[in-house]
């Protein structure tokens, strides 16, 4: 009888497959249950992206009557003709053509409410319409015009109180087929509104771009230089380990903690102006520099020391070395690393809020000293407004952050394989 | 007959001046230590111009120890320390003027494992004569590199993929190319850490003949671990042992009649 067939070696040998068989069912349970969370997260946010990214639209048989040109007569002089065409009574024309799609109603008080239907914004969507085409003056037209955000509210089926009034005017529209459903640029093109579909998250994409370029600028290099300095050069001694303990604790510090610094240092001893993407960057670069380093570390130490001897061996300087060959080899690491903290300062909030970010921004930052805020800081006083549709455009930022690390890391993607094909 | 082991030393160290021929590299009473390890004890070694000089001992015997304080590469390691004298004609080469960079484009070195650059076979062996300018022209470091491939024997198998990269030729070729990288910042002396270990015994064949063929032009030092290696490149040979030299003279004597006990007991394979 061989070892392999005596009955206790068969009864161990059969647990042990027990033992691998539940251990495979507990890994595929545990990526079912990772998977289905995910998938539910992913419905939640699309599901309120699609209201954030649409507008609708009233189409009206509008007239634009002359007299409403002539409402103001006193032109300032000095002034172009353009002037009769900004200033005309665009909220009369717009109520006349309310009035006129529903004739059947004849009280004033209703004839006024009628004008809820419509966003105030529509009076500037006409006022373009006739300055791109003066000659529309003493036409009549058919203008799309959007709605006003109640009757988004009951449109979209957000959780708000519903006007009954409103909703039995839609649906009348509905039944003329007079409603239809734009796509909403205003959300890529605009800064942040009291409004919400006026409201869009282009000063707070272009806040965290800027923010994202000083952190890099200057963390990639400091971290990069610290990383081959500690990796290659420093000879171990207490100081080195005294460093690198700290450099690993200060990954795990809390991100708000870096805002504290920010502020105390950058704001308060430096002065640098408060709510700008350049205190910012700063700050998240500090919070960046311990990832930075310590994959960097992981990178270089992973490169054969054969390659640095074989530079050394031909009379290469140990800087010339290891910029040469050391380096590059472990570029796809250190890229790797970089994207990760990247990834992580584009999310980070906690320590913006203490740098005064977390602004109102309407107009578009154009320099690293302008006051800006950032994407995740959008989402979040999106999310806090009580208005549904707020919230909806924080579902729709949520969704583009995403879209961002995904292009950071197809970007990442494509530096490592050029790197990887230049060996 | 009962020899004082220092006088024999010393006569195994000069044991190539005897002829007449001042020595390319000499070593004097080197030690080593690295870190609390005493891995060179007192080693004195004279090596002789273009010929071939083998190291062969047990392994972690510090033969390739020896090698390295040649071109100072053990200071690549934490915590070491030389000390003694090391000369390359006459001029000692652990003095504080002296210039690692430079001397080591005096002194080339080619390792156990093929270590080409991840790079392409022309920069390989372009990157040493460029770091060190010895090529002005693009056309003159063309012919550094062609002279230097067609040198390690290998410019036949390369000369239509310059532009491929080095690590994707055959371990064999891949050591000539070391070679060849060596070779291409025109040094005076050649040390091989065991050029042969990690290649089969054909492309071992052609690294031996390759050997055999620069010794006209290049004193070469190999550290191997085959004896037999020892017995066909090299006309010298030094027995390491723990750290000491054990024995040192022409090749043919130590095969056929070595002096010492241990270094008896070496080459008969019955330790090591």
């Amino acid at each position: 009888m061989t070892f392999a067939q005596t009955v206790s070696t068969k009864r161990k040998l059969s647990s042990r497959n027990r033992a691998d068989t539940a251990f495979k069912m507990l890994g595929r349970g545990a990526l079912l249950l990772a998977f289905c969370s995910l998938l539910a997260l992913a419905i939640a946010i699309f599901s309120r992206t699609l209201p954030a990214l649409t507008h609708h639209q009233i189409t009206l048989d509008v007239a634009f009557e002359p007299d409403a040109f002539d409402y103001q007569t006193s032109a300032p002089s000095g002034t172009d003709a353009s002037y009769r065409l900004i200033y005309a009574n665009y909220g009369q024309i717009v109520g006349r053509s309310l009035e006129k799609a529903f004739p059947e109603i004849v009280d004033p008080a209703e004839k006024r409410a009628l004008r809820r239907l419509v966003s105030p914004t529509a009076r500037m969507q006409l006022r373009d319409r006739v300055l791109a085409n003066p000659s529309w003056i003493g036409t009549k037209q058919r203008v799309a015009l959007y709605v006003s955000k109640g009757a988004e509210n009951i449109l979209d089926a957000n959780e708000e109180t519903v006007d009954p009034q409103l909703t039995l005017w839609l649906t009348q529209l509905q039944d003329r087929r007079a409603l239809s459903t734009t796509f909403k640029s205003t959300l890529f093109t605009r800064g942040d509104s009291r409004e919400p579909e006026s409201a869009g998250l282009l000063a707070a994409l272009v806040g965290s771009l800027l923010t994202i370029a000083v952190s890099v600028a200057i963390s990639f290099p400091v971290g990069l230089l610290s990383a081959v300095y500690l990796e290659q050069f420093a000879t171990r001694s207490r100081l080195t380990d005294i460093i690198e303990v700290n450099i690993n604790n200060l990954a795990a510090v809390p991100s708000i903690l870096f805002g504290l610094l920010g502020l105390a240092v950058f704001i308060n001893v430096f002065h640098m102006p408060r709510s700008s993407p350049l205190v910012g960057g700063l700050t998240l670069s500090l919070m960046m520099l311990p990832t930075i380093i310590i994959a960097s570390r992981a990178a270089l130490s992973a490169v054969p020391n054969a390659l640095k001897a074989g530079a050394l061996a031909v009379g290469a300087s140990p800087v010339q070395a290891i910029f040469h060959h050391v380096v590059p080899q472990a570029m796809p690491g250190i890229i790797t690393g970089t994207l990760l903290a990247i990834a992580q300062a584009l999310g980070e909030t906690a320590p913006l809020l203490l740098l005064g970010m977390v602004a109102f921004i309407v107009d578009l930052p154009s320099e690293f000293t302008d006051a800006a805020t950032a994407l995740p800081v959008q989402i979040y006083m999106w999310a806090e407004s009580p208005e549904t549709a707020f919230s909806n455009n924080a579902a729709a930022a949520v969704v583009v952050l995403l879209c961002l690390l995904l292009a950071l890391n197809s970007l990442a993607m494509i530096l490592r394989s050029r790197f990887q094909k230049r060996i | 007959m009962n020899v004082d082991p220092s006088n024999a030393l010393m006569r195994d160290a000069e044991a190539a001046s005897a002829e007449g021929i001042p020595p390319k590299m000499v070593a004097r009473s080197v030690n080593v230590h690295y870190g609390a390890t005493h891995a060179l004890k007192d080693v004195s070694l004279d090596i002789q111009g273009y010929e071939v000089t083998a190291l062969i001992g047990p392994s972690g015997c510090g033969k390739s120890t020896v090698l390295r304080c040649f071109n100072r590469m053990n200071e690549m390691f934490e915590n070491t320390q030389t000390s003694g004298q090391v000369t390359i004609d006459g001029m000692d080469i652990y003095a504080r003027d002296i210039d690692v960079v430079a001397l080591r484009a005096r002194v080339g070195m080619v390792f156990q494992r093929p270590n080409p650059f991840p790079k392409s076979i022309f920069d390989n062996i372009a990157y040493g004569p460029r770091i060190h300018g010895l090529a002005e022209t693009k056309e003159d470091l063309e012919q550094i590199v062609e002279a230097s491939l067609q040198r390690a024997g290998l410019w036949d198998e390369v000369k239509d993929r310059l532009k491929q990269s080095g690590t994707a030729l055959s371990d064999g070729q891949q050591q000539r190319l070391c070679i060849a990288r060596a070779i291409a910042v025109q040094p005076e002396v050649i040390l091989m850490d065991e050029p042969c270990s990690a290649l089969d015994p054909i492309a071992t064949g052609k690294i031996e003949e390759l050997i055999e063929e620069l010794r006209t032009g290049f004193t070469i030092v190999i550290v191997t671990h085959s004896m037999q290696q020892a017995a066909r490149v090299s006309q010298r040979t030094a027995f390491i042992s723990r750290g000491e030299l054990g024995e040192y003279g022409p090749t043919v004597e130590m095969f056929t009649k070595p002096r010492h006990e241990r270094t008896k007991d070496y080459i008969m394979g019955r330790y090591g």
